[in-house]
C-alpha cells in the first residue's frame, strides 16, 4: 500500500480498536454489544493487515492465536452459563442482576461478562475466516 | 413511511443491478449498496443495535467477496449465453411461483396484526420489567444475553461451525501440496 | 403493508438469482440478498409508527417503543449470515481451484 494509507491506518487503527472495546463493554447501556464490538475489533485488525501486509510466518502465528482466542471466547461464554447453573440453579441465570447502580458500567450482573466473551469469540472468528480466505498461500491464477 | 418506501425501491433496484450486471466486481459492489441501505433502514426502524452490526458486517462481507474475486476472475463467462428451452421453462416456473408467493404474502400480512401502537404481551413485559429483572438498560441486550441466552449460545455454536467449515475446506488443499 | 410486500420482492430478486443464474458468485450474491430481505422484514414487524429504540431507564407513558424481541433475533442472524457467506465463498474457491471456472454448466460438462 502507499505511504498515505499506512500513515492513516497507523493514526486510526488504535482508535478503531478502542471503539470496539467501548462498544463491547457498554453493550448493556447503549446500542452495541458483543456481536457489534467484536466485528468492529476484527475490522480494525483486518484493516491493519490489509494496509501493512504480512509474511507467511506472521500469518501462521496469527491464525494459531486467533483459533486459541476463538475457543477461549466460546468456553468463557459457556462458563458464564454453567456458573448460572451451579450457583443460581438455572442454566444462564443472571447472577446478581441488581449489583451496582442501574445505568452505570458496573451493573447488570453477568451480562457484561457474556458480552466480553462473545466479543472475543466473534472478533477471532471473523479474523480467522479472513486469514484463510485472503492468505497468500491460496492464490489461483490461470 | 414514504422514506422507507423510497429506500426499499433503491434496495430492489440495487439488487437487480447486482444480479444482472456482467462484471462480478460491480455485482459485489452493488450488493454492498443494498447492505448499506439495509443499515440505514434499521436506523429508520428504531433499531440502532442492528444498524451498527449490519454496517460493520457489510464492510467485511464485501471485503471477503472482493478477496475471492481478486484471486480468481471477475469476468462472468456464463453471461450472454443464449437461452435453451429448458431455461425458458425455468423462467416460467419462477414467474408462477413469484406470483403465488406475493399473493400468499399479501394474504398473510393482511391476517397479521396491523402496525398498531400496542406491543404484544411478551414485548411489554420485556420493556417494563427488563431493567428490574436483568439490570440492563438496553432491552435488546437483556433479551439476547439473559432471557434468550441459550439461543445465543446456539448461534455462537453455528458461527464456530461455519469457521471450522471454512478452515477445513481451504486447509485440505494446502496440506496436500 | 406496502413495505412488507416490497421486502418480499427483494427476497424474490435473490431467489431469481439463485434459480436462473449459472455463475456461482451470482448465486452467493442472491443468497445474501435473501438474507438481507428477511432481516429487514423482521425489523419491520417489530416497528411501530413513531417508535423510539428500546433503550430506556423507565417506560414513559405516551412514548412508543419498538419491539426488542425481533431485533434480538436478527442481531445474531446477521453475524451468522457472514459466517454462512464465508463458508459458501470457501466452497466456491475450492471448486474454482479444481475446475478453473465459476460456470455451473461447465462444471457439469467436465464432471460428465
Amino acid at each position: 500500500m502507499t505511504p498515505i494509507v499506512k500513515v492513516v491506518v497507523r493514526l486510526v487503527g488504535g482508535f478503531i480498536f478502542l471503539y470496539g472495546c467501548y462498544i463491547v463493554l457498554y453493550g448493556h447501556l447503549s446500542p452495541g454489544g458483543g456481536f457489534a464490538g467484536g466485528a468492529i475489533i476484527a475490522a480494525g485488525l483486518i484493516l491493519s493487515r490489509l494496509a501493512f501486509g504480512t509474511t507467511a510466518k506472521q500469518e501462521k502465528s496469527a491464525s494459531i492465536s486467533s483459533s486459541i482466542f476463538e475457543s477461549t471466547g466460546g468456553l468463557l461464554f459457556l462458563l458464564v452459563g454453567l456458573l448460572g447453573l451451579f450457583v443460581g440453579g438455572y442454566f444462564f441465570i443472571n447472577l446478581f442482576p441488581s449489583f451496582g447502580t442501574q445505568g452505570r458500567l458496573v451493573s447488570a450482573g453477568s451480562i457484561p461478562f457474556s458480552n466480553i466473551a462473545i466479543g472475543i469469540k466473534v472478533a477471532a472468528a471473523i479474523l480467522s475466516i479472513f486469514l484463510v480466505l485472503a492468505s497468500t498461500k491460496y492464490i489461483f491464477k490461470e | 413511511m414514504l422514506d422507507l418506501i423510497v429506500l426499499l425501491i433503491f434496495m430492489i433496484a440495487a439488487g437487480i443491478v447486482a444480479v444482472e450486471i456482467k462484471d462480478l466486481l460491480a455485482s459485489v459492489i452493488a450488493l454492498g449498496a443494498v447492505g448499506f441501505a439495509v443499515a440505514i433502514g434499521f436506523i429508520m426502524l428504531a433499531a440502532p443495535d442492528l444498524a451498527i452490526v449490519q454496517i460493520v458486517i457489510e464492510v467485511l462481507s464485501v471485503v471477503f467477496f472482493v478477496a475471492v474475486i481478486l484471486k480468481t476472475t471477475h469476468v462472468d463467462s456464463a453471461a450472454g449465453r443464449p437461452y435453451k428451452p429448458a431455461d425458458i421453462f425455468t423462467f416460467v416456473v419462477f414467474g408462477v411461483f413469484a406470483l403465488a408467493f406475493v399473493y400468499f404474502g399479501i394474504r398473510l400480512f393482511a391476517g397479521l396484526a396491523p402496525m398498531s401502537r400496542e406491543l404484544g404481551q411478551v414485548a411489554s413485559h420485556y420493556l417494563t420489567q427488563g431493567l428490574a429483572e436483568t439490570g440492563a438498560v438496553n432491552r435488546v441486550t437483556s433479551v439476547v444475553l439473559d432471557y434468550r441466552a441459550l439461543d445465543t449460545l446456539g448461534e455462537t455454536t453455528v458461527l464456530f461451525t461455519a469457521v471450522i467449515g471454512v478452515l477445513a475446506v481451504l486447509r485440505l488443499e494446502g496440506r496436500r501440496k | 403493508m406496502i413495505i412488507l410486500v416490497a421486502s418480499l420482492i427483494l427476497f424474490l430478486v435473490g431467489l431469481y438469482a439463485i434459480i436462473t443464474k449459472r455463475n456461482m458468485i451470482k448465486i452467493a450474491v442472491g443468497f445474501s440478498l435473501m438474507e438481507y430481505s428477511v432481516n429487514f422484514l423482521f425489523a419491520i414487524v417489530g416497528f411501530r409508527p413513531g417508535a423510539v429504540p428500546p433503550i430506556l431507564q423507565a417506560v414513559e407513558v405516551g412514548k412508543v417503543y419498538s419491539d426488542p424481541l425481533p431485533q434480538a433475533l436478527v442481531l445474531t442472524a446477521i453475524v451468522i449470515g457472514l459466517g454462512v457467506t464465508a463458508f459458501m465463498l470457501s466452497l466456491i474457491l475450492r471448486i474454482y481451484n479444481r475446475i478453473g471456472s465459476f460456470d455451473l454448466e461447465e462444471i457439469q460438462r467436465l464432471k460428465g
